[in-house]
């Protein structure tokens, strides 16, 4: 399965950063391969709106099935439903702890938005 | 959990705030301009301690006159674009001004042709995509700038929003997140944030994930018109709200009316400001009130220490 | 004639300038509120409502049978409102400006315009004077299309005074915007000399005449009237720091009725905004293009 953590930075060991449409970078995990790749998130940390939304554009053309972050607002969460990517949040530490949590079945999947739109 | 201490303690990357390590924002807002945010958010900043202070008032910012900041960095907000028409290729179809529905493009007479408004563009791109001849460019605009400056008061974040820009709530953003940044390095205690007027999208840029907001309103019947209109707002987003009337002896009860009003939207009292001549001698000094002193200068006092009960409780 | 009341800073008495001219001018007035984040006009003016009407922008709806998904939609929009994901097109109604662009570019025709619904324009009459404000929906973003819609509503003919927005951005802009005389409204403090200057070089970028009226005169130091002198520009009126005026504002009293020393002052602007010079041919919406002429 094709998986996208947010990220601080390229590699697995990186920190994951909470937010999905201003996060620095994501960081795409292929689980039955173990192949990995990083993307930078231009697109949302540039948008002036619709950030979620741009970012949620972005991992949908990297072939992302599931993605895991900190948290999701209400905009990124549709455009996230509509491409089809499961959406797991509550996620840190590292990329690769982040990924383990989801192995291990740790992390919950997300039914709704878990924070209020940000306006920036 | 492996990643909060680090993050809590380490310089972050340009842009990065750990949301579990947050530094608490207390946004001041009014709903009416001119209600004396500006003149509380700066007696606030001298009386705080370890706190960075970030004007998102940025369409006619104030508080700078009487922090009198250090300029240590300054930056371009460059922010969307705008449609400027090459008049050497226009062959005046006019199919820009039929498209544009901003009403920036003007027709000239003599010699025939069209012009855009910069003042109106709005950088949709609509005339740029379907200008037959391509003759309309698309620049990036610079709408303002942003700084980040010492002052006797502590770290200041604070802007300028370009004549004519687009108000939309970016910049408003871009200075609350470098605060963020300044308040994780120093490890402030607090931020402060002298928000803008109305209840439009630089406000909810302003408030949205504040710990609380504190309404300065006055007794007035616009006040408190104006009050309840951003008392639903933070309602909106879910955000503590706290009020506190200024100028409070020049009607007061319409000063009690307005805490009633307040309390029925669910916002804590937080104390009342007293019409005091001095408030206007400290602008004119460019000082804030409470480093002149005098009955506002008290009243102001014990107003913060109420909202530091308010945010801890 | 088209006058515009506008400051740099909030709080300085646009309103107060505003209803007070209005009640002051011989004949009839259209006063438009255009400050539509917080309007006021209304609680001075007790005007009699007239009439109501939902104002919306338009957004786009995508007809899913006839879209192909191509995005071409989605690469015209600057505001990341519409975007193709998975197999659907999804629109951010929240974020569009009403462009009506990607409904352009649609090969397919696929898209068409809804409203949605941002504020209201509302309608009333007091005295001699017809009041339309905009009101924004608590929670809306987008402003200037609400207050160019106010402004749609202004008569062609006879005396149009605008209450605008505080600042000098874009919706102060679409406000002051094809107005013949901008009154700015000031008072003599550091802030408000701040605030002055930058609102003196929006409306002479603008191209439109103007002149300034100091509130609470006396109130705090020279810096103001100093400014005014040295950059040329005409004070039409002072209006003493008074508490009475102070109270019978905050209960929500006209000055003109509620204290009669006052009426000479207000009367005073309404001949000076009376006797200024007709509309010529130019009007100051082309006579602003100084600014753009390549």
């Amino acid at each position: 399965m094709k998986v996208v953590v947010t990220s601080m930075g390229e590699g697995v060991d990186s920190e994951v950063d909470p937010r999905f449409g201003r996060a620095s970078k994501f960081v795409l995990v292929d689980t039955e391969t173990s192949e990995t790749t990083s993307a930078d998130n231009s697109a949302g940390v540039d948008a002036t709106h619709g950030a979620g939304v741009q970012a949620a554009e972005t991992i949908s053309r990297l072939g992302a099935e599931c993605l895991i972050t900190g948290h999701c607002g209400p905009k990124a969460f549709r455009a996230l439903q509509a491409a089809g990517i499961e959406i797991y949040t509550g996620a840190s530490g590292t990329v690769a702890e982040a990924i383990e949590q989801l192995r291990s079945g740790d992390l919950q999947r997300s039914g709704g938005p878990d924070v209020g739109g940000h306006w920036g | 959990m492996s990643g909060r201490d680090s993050l809590s303690t380490s310089l972050p990357i340009a842009g990065a705030q750990a949301m579990h390590a947050r530094v608490p924002e207390l946004v001041v807002i009014s709903g009416k301009g001119g209600t004396g945010k500006t003149s509380v958010v700066a007696s606030f900043a001298e009386l705080a301690h370890d706190v960075v202070v970030a004007d998102c008032d940025v369409d006619a910012a104030d508080l700078h006159l009487v922090l009198a900041p250090e300029i240590l960095e300054s930056h371009l907000f460059v922010s969307g674009h705008e449609a400027v028409i090459r008049q050497a290729d226009c062959d005046s179809s006019g199919t820009c001004k039929a498209v544009c529905r901003f009403d920036a493009v003007m027709e000239i007479e003599r010699p025939r042709g069209f012009v855009i408004d910069p003042l109106a563009c709005e950088g949709c791109g609509v005339c740029v995509e379907l200008c037959p001849s391509r003759a309309i460019d698309f620049p990036e605009r610079t709408c303002g700038e942003w700084f980040l400056s010492t002052t006797r008061m502590g770290p200041l974040v604070h802007a300028r929003l370009g004549i004519a820009a687009e108000n939309s709530g970016k910049l408003v953003s871009i200075v609350r997140n470098e605060a963020r940044n300044a308040a994780a390095a120093n490890g402030s205690s607090m931020i402060l944030v002298d928000g803008p007027p109305g209840i439009g999208c630089p406000v909810i840029a302003a408030v949205t994930g504040a710990a609380g907001v504190l309404v300065v309103t006055e007794p007035t019947v616009s006040g408190a018109h104006d009050m309840e209109r951003v008392l639903e707002l933070a309602a909106h987003f879910q955000i503590p709200a706290a009020v506190c009337v200024n100028r409070w002896d020049i009607n007061p009860e319409g000063a009690e009316s307005i805490e009633a009003r307040a309390r029925n939207h669910g916002a804590a009292i937080v104390g009342r400001i007293r019409y005091d001549a001095v408030v206007t001698r400290a602008q004119v000094a460019g000082r804030a009130v409470v480093e002149l002193g005098g009955g506002a200068a008290d009243d102001i006092r014990t107003v913060w220490d109420h909202v530091q009960r308010w945010m801890e409780g | 004639m088209i006058v515009a009341i506008a400051s740099g800073k909030g709080g300085t008495g646009k309103t107060t300038v505003a209803v007070n001219l209005a009640l002051s001018l011989s004949g009839d007035v259209q006063l438009l509120d255009c400050d539509v984040e917080a309007p006021n006009a209304h609680l001075f003016l007790q005007a009699e409502p007239a009439g109501h009407e939902v104002v919306g922008i338009p957004v786009p709806e995508v007809d899913g049978d006839l879209c192909n998904q191509c995005g071409e939609c989605s690469r015209l929009c600057q505001y990341n409102a519409i975007a193709v994901l998975g197999t659907s097109v999804v629109v951010f109604p929240e974020l569009c400006h009403g462009c009506g662009g990607c409904a352009l570019v649609c090969p397919e025709n696929a898209i068409r315009e809804v409203m949605r619904p941002i504020g209201v324009v509302e309608e009333g009459h007091a005295r001699n004077v017809h009041l339309v404000q905009g009101r924004l929906y608590v929670g809306e973003a987008l402003v200037p299309p609400l207050i160019r819609e106010v402004r749609a509503k202004g008569h062609e003919e006879g005396m149009v005074l605008i209450d605008a927005p505080p600042g000098t951005s874009c919706s102060m802009i679409a406000a002051v915007r094809g107005s013949d005389f901008v009154v700015l409204v000031t008072e003599p403090t550091p802030f408000g000399l701040n605030d002055l200057a930058l609102a003196v070089e929006t409306v002479r970028t603008l191209g439109i005449p103007f002149g300034v009226v100091i509130n609470r005169a006396g109130s705090g130091d020279d810096r103001v009237k100093e400014y005014c002198a040295a950059e040329s520009l005409e004070i039409l009126l002072e209006i003493p720091d008074d508490r009475r005026i102070a109270e019978a504002y905050a209960r929500g009293l006209t000055l003109v009725d509620a204290i009669p020393d006052i009426r000479p002052l207000f009367a005073s602007l309404a001949a000076q905004i009376e006797a200024l010079p007709p509309i010529t041919a130019e009007r100051p919406a082309e006579k602003s293009l100084a600014h753009v002429r390549p």
